[in-house]
């Protein structure tokens, strides 16, 4: 550990260039930067290819599936399943909602792991709006079925009468907190992991002969962040689901 | 913010700010392995329970990304 220490100064690799914004096709209308980056790239790449991951797997439609006609099933109706156990069969009208969302933050951050690409999820600006569209369209949902009694999510009628006021503040502060930890979880993991991929990349480049035991940590850091890339789409998909829960059910 | 003094309050309270999410990783850790301690004990309802464990697991980071946003906040924001 020393020896990274004394040896990685005089190579200046910076870690978070890989979250640079390119743009590729500058588009300025003025009141808005339009213009065509990497990040938009990579965002349509992510939805090219998962649309032509389930075109081709459902394209036969056999009742016998191929490989990949049972990946795409399997993925389906994990999330169904996700959607029905937490929110009930009321829940599953927004199933394609949560099925869009979930493939793609799954197809960024996979798309991610590829060597020099971009990682779209990686911005807070992407993550703000997934998890803001969320939030409105939840809150919306829960004023839809509830009208004005959706407010009664924030007053606990099962608590002593004394401690409500204080609890509804906590319970308004909890709801309004939910998109800000919603993506920021998300950005920061895959930011984070991408960025300790290239510090120990930056140790292989200094420590010349015995940069094999940064690569050996590469493997294994490059296989937690498939884990995490996963996970965090998952997690995402699963965190929209309870909140739909609350707006369906109101706890 | 500027001169020297500046930027060093600035890098010490980032580093303050991430000792929280040492916390974080106790709550983390706290979930995964009371979940592990209980589906031991009864292995055959686990598997129900596998996205409680998730969702536990992500509100217990989620304080511990607060203080992560802090410390963003304090060197790229102030």
């Amino acid at each position: 550990m020393a020896a990274e220490k004394s040896t990685d100064g005089g190579f200046n690799i910076d870690p978070m260039y890989q979250f640079k914004i390119k743009e590729w096709i500058p588009i300025d209308l003025g009141f808005i930067d339009l213009s065509f980056t990497n990040s938009a790239f990579f965002a349509f790449l992510a939805v090219g290819l998962v649309c032509l991951f389930l075109w081709t797997a459902m394209s036969g439609s056999s009742l016998v599936p191929t490989r990949m006609q049972s990946m795409a099933e399997g993925i389906y109706e994990f999330v169904r399943n996700m959607v029905r156990d937490s929110c009930g069969e009321a829940g599953l009208k927004y199933f394609p909602y949560i099925f869009t969302l979930f493939l793609f933050i799954l197809g960024c951050n996979l798309l991610g792991m590829v060597p020099y690409s971009f990682t779209v999820t990686s911005h807070f600006a992407i993550t703000v709006f997934l998890a803001l569209s969320v939030f409105v369209s939840v809150t919306v949902i829960g004023f839809m079925r509830h009208g004005v009694g959706f407010l009664g999510l924030f007053w606990p009628m099962d608590a002593p009468a004394a401690m409500r006021p204080v609890l509804a503040i906590i319970e308004v502060i909890s709801y309004f907190v939910r998109p800000v930890s919603h993506s920021i979880r998300l950005g920061a993991n895959m930011m984070a992991g991408h960025a300790v991929l290239k510090v120990f990349g930056g140790f292989v480049a200094a420590l010349g002969v015995f940069g094999v035991i940064p690569i050996a940590a590469i493997v294994g850091v490059t296989a937690l962040e498939f884990l995490v890339a996963v996970i965090q789409a998952y997690v995402f998909a699963i965190l929209t689901c309870v909140y739909l829960h609350d707006a369906l059910h109101m706890h | 913010m500027e001169g020297d003094i500046g930027n060093m309050g600035q890098y010490i309270g980032a580093g303050l700010a991430c000792i929280g999410m040492g916390g974080a990783g106790i709550g983390v850790g706290h979930v995964a392995g009371n979940f592990l301690a209980g589906a031991l004990r009864n292995p055959a309802a686990a598997q129900e329970q596998t996205a409680t464990l998730f969702i536990g697991i992500a509100f217990a980071e989620a304080l511990g990304i607060f203080s992560f946003l802090v410390a963003l906040l304090l060197l790229f924001a102030v």
